[in-house]
């Protein structure tokens, strides 16, 4: 890595570390407004969540604000848990008691395990239908790469992972229909998110291709004698990948965001569970610090795109460099 | 060019596919003999007996001192019998001997006094509302001092909150880090907050069970686990809606089996009310309801109107011989007139110029609440009340009650938390009223009623109270009954001698075997 790339890698580093703080901030000071703007009683909310609701009275709900300290006032209790966040201390879940830090790190997991395999899957299929949707422009895999785009768009993911169930796990008895933490139980809910993504995926790539592979510098290389796979591998693809990275990293953060359904269809444990029954008991530490790391994903996952960009993109960013 | 890619591609994309199946194929969740699959809604949100939601009672893991049968009559449960003295004011269970927690150390009565105080200081459960005074292990039992008489408590002891666990259950700060019980089944794996699983406990006392292992999952959607049921994916299948259980009516090898809970959805009054204070229009009200209509559009089994407040799966407190709560507008309507109501514009009722105009406060977490309130309200709306409903969160019906602002509440209460529904009959009705129960409603009839019942008066002499409750209840309209509420399992047919326990204390599983194998 030469000295100015390593600057820029910096800048990059630097630039999100702060952007982290930052949403840092806001996202907890927002959730903290959110759900104190929430309709109803917390503590009933909570003692609901911790008891069942069968046993919540007006003596459980009084037991639960005070043993949380409820009653104190908003900005006492935003002031405590901001020191707390300082010394990243996320406190404990107001349902179950248990430490944030493990509740949360579980479920962060689940996210990620779905995501990564959900994105890869994505990749293989959108991907390889893109590009040979490119080779031949109004062929008949492009039409059907476009009809497949529109079909998968259309189908609302809660209907997809039905289909999928149906046909996968009940009929040909294959997988798991529900469940978590092995891999098979894995699968459904991953291709559900992938096939829903795949058709984007294929339309930008095939686009992209199809520009690249029209462009002077691709023409040259198969005037100066290349493959056609080298000239797709060695050109048009490394610049397709400016284009597609930084797409597949906004897809990721919607695929992290989105999975609520999907997750609560396979019932597999991941962070858009807990945010939703975080929201559902008034769980505000949970919730806090689900959205703490889902916001900070985002970062995580632009500063990624940024850096790999800055690997992949042959053009000089800086007009310095040129000088 | 372009053939030998395509070929390519069309293979790698077979191949991730059969890649993907493959996979899971070893580990599909079809049936290992050794293993009861139990699937249901809701999740597992502690390990603390109080906020378990009943689920290591169900699985039977651990243990209270006293059980109950299915028609809820109180059985030994961990304590082999027990007595009281000074009048119900104090009671000593006997603990059996040479018993032992699931991780080898004895039952003492100090540990099991542990259990119990610690249940007794968990504000929510019923425990905590009993005036104990004293938890004292004695030599071989726990004996319990209370401030007043209680002849409930057997039955409060019934509650899943009051489970015995052994000492190593709790760190040093009295959180429970572990379940460790005494009953047929101990734990092997628990990943909170969607599964556990079980297995049989070699030192049970009792008969060893059929069933050699059991595995819980939570599957939050009912068209899930409507697909696990009818996929051979679960053996037991808790709470599947309508949709789901015409599937598994059509499958085979799987079958549905229902038992009505002591469960009723009823519309909470506000008897303070200027309007609603009229015994007249809570009978109107009443009148206006089509309950078999909304059974059977709600909850898909018209079976299920309520013609009284208290279900026959109640039985000493069902009264099948009362007159059903009727639909009839016509006498509604009369009633309203007699009450001063007199048609005004656009067809709702007025008196001296104020419109009868009421506001209904429900919540969403049962789905069925918001679409019985908008029946409820089109009801109302033919005999002239003009109904508003707000769906809120739960907790506007006890702030509500607090504040006395709540007009009606919509929701479902349940009469037989512990085996004993006198408890929560007592509660229902106090006369001071209850976030739950009643507002603004005495009669010194029930109070007396339910005050003899407590002193545990003759069989026939303790039925004639029941009747009073029930016709009081059924006159007064204090709260009005809509619908009574019904349990169902889909139940592989691999299993034999499955039970739906109406008070849900536990799934039974020791009373089940594998078809073919007994």
């Amino acid at each position: 890595m030469s000295g100015t790339q390593r600057q820029l890698v910096a800048a990059v580093l630097l630039r999100r570390a702060g952007q982290a703080v930052g949403v840092a901030l806001v996202v907890s000071v927002l959730c903290f407004a959110v759900v104190r703007q929430l309709p109803g009683d917390a503590a009933y909310r909570i003692a609901a969540g911790r008891y069942g609701d069968d046993l919540v009275d007006a003596d459980s709900a009084a037991a639960v604000r005070a043993e949380l300290g409820l009653d104190r006032s908003a900005w006492q209790q935003l002031g405590d848990w901001l020191v707390d966040l300082l010394r990243l201390d996320f406190g404990r879940s107001l349902v179950t008691s248990r430490p944030v830090v493990a509740e949360v790190g579980y479920y962060l997991l689940g996210t990620l395990q779905l995501t990564a395999v959900a994105l890869g899957l994505a990749i293989v299929i959108g991907g390889l239908a893109g590009v040979l949707a490119a080779r031949c422009p109004g062929g008949w895999l492009d039409h059907m790469t476009t009809a497949w785009v529109a079909l998968v768009r259309a189908l609302p993911p809660f209907l997809l992972g039905l289909l999928l169930i149906l046909v996968l796990s009940v009929h040909l008895g294959l997988l798991p229909a529900v469940g978590h933490g092995s891999s098979s139980s894995l699968v459904l809910p991953a291709l559900t998110l992938a096939v829903g993504l795949s058709g984007l995926i294929a339309r930008v790539t095939r686009d992209t291709v199809v520009e690249i592979t029209r462009s002077e510098h691709v023409r040259f290389a198969r005037t100066k004698g290349l493959t056609e796979r080298l000239v797709l591998a060695r050109h048009a693809l490394r610049n397709a990948g400016v284009v597609l990275v930084p797409y597949l990293g906004v897809q990721a953060a919607i695929l992290i965001e989105g999975v609520v359904v999907v997750e609560s269809l396979f019932a597999w444990q991941g962070l858009g569970h807990a945010l939703v029954h975080a929201v559902f008991w008034r769980d505000v530490p949970v919730l806090q610090a689900t959205a703490l790391v889902l916001a900070l994903l985002v970062v995580a996952i632009n500063t990624v795109v940024d850096l790999a960009v800055l690997g992949l993109d042959p053009r000089p960013r800086k007009r310095e460099v040129l000088a | 060019m372009g053939r030998f890619t395509r070929t390519g591609v069309t293979t790698g994309l077979v191949a991730v596919l059969m890649a993907s199946a493959a996979c899971g194929s070893g580990e599909a969740a079809r049936s290992d003999s050794d293993t009861l699959r139990i699937a249901g809604p809701f999740e597992v949100h502690s390990l603390d007996p109080a906020s378990s939601d009943g689920f290591f009672t169900r699985l039977q893991v651990v243990e209270t001192l006293v059980s109950s049968d299915l028609r809820g009559e109180l059985m030994p449960g961990l304590a082999t019998s027990w007595e009281d003295s000074r009048g119900t004011r104090s009671w000593t269970f006997q603990l059996p001997e040479d018993v032992r927690f699931h991780d080898g150390t004895p039952v003492t009565p100090d540990a099991v006094a542990a259990s119990l105080k610690a249940a007794a200081d968990e504000a929510a459960s019923p425990l905590a509302d009993a005036p104990v005074e004293r938890i004292t292990p004695v030599a071989s039992g726990v004996r319990f001092d209370l401030a007043e008489p209680y002849p409930t408590l057997p039955a409060v002891l019934t509650h899943y909150s009051t489970a015995a666990l052994a000492p190593a259950s709790y760190d040093d700060n009295g959180e429970v880090t572990e379940v460790i019980g005494t009953g047929p089944y101990e734990v092997e794996r628990v990943e909170l907050p969607a599964s556990i699983e079980v297995a049989r406990f070699d030192g049970w006392r009792g008969e060893q069970p059929a069933i050699e292992r059991v595995r819980f999952q939570a599957a939050g959607r009912a068209e899930s686990r409507a697909l696990m049921a009818v996929s051979d994916q679960a053996d037991v299948v808790f709470g599947l809606e309508p949709a789901g259980q015409q599937r598994v009516d059509a499958a085979d090898g799987v079958r549905m089996e229902s038992a009505l809970q002591p469960r009723t959805l009823l519309l909470k009054v506000n008897n303070d009310h200027p309007i609603l204070g009229d015994v007249r229009v809570r009978q109107a009200l009443s009148l206006a309801l089509d309950r078999e209509g909304m059974a059977e559009a709600v909850l898909r089994e018209a079976e299920l109107a309520a013609t009284q407040l208290l279900p026959p799966s109640l039985r000493t407190w069902h009264q099948p011989g009362l007159d059903p709560l009727d639909h009839d507008p016509d006498a509604a309507r009369d009633l309203l007139a007699e009450a001063g109501w007199t048609p005004g514009d656009g067809g709702t009722m007025q008196r001296d110029g104020t419109p009868l105009r009421l506001t209904l406060t429900t919540y969403p977490d049962r789905p069925e609440l918001p679409a019985l309130a908008t029946a409820i309200q089109a009801a109302l709306a033919e005999i002239g009340v003009e109904l508003e409903v707000d769906v809120t969160n739960s907790s506007a019906i006890p702030a509500g009650h607090e504040d006395g602002s709540l007009e009606l509440g919509l929701f479902a209460r349940h009469f037989a938390l512990v085996a004993d529904p006198l408890v929560s009959v007592a509660e229902t009705f106090a006369p001071e009223g209850d976030d739950w129960g009643v507002l603004g409603w005495r009669d010194a009839e029930m109070t007396t009623a339910i005050e003899e019942l407590f002193t545990q008066p003759a069989a026939e002499q303790a039925a004639a109270h029941r009747a009073r409750i029930a016709e009081t209840v059924q006159r007064e309209l204090p709260l009005i009954p809509v619908a009574w509420y019904r349990m169902n399992a889909a139940v592989t047919d691999r299993v034999d001698g499955f039970v739906l326990d109406p008070l849900e204390r536990t799934w039974r599983i020791t009373d089940l075997s594998w078809a073919g194998q007994n």
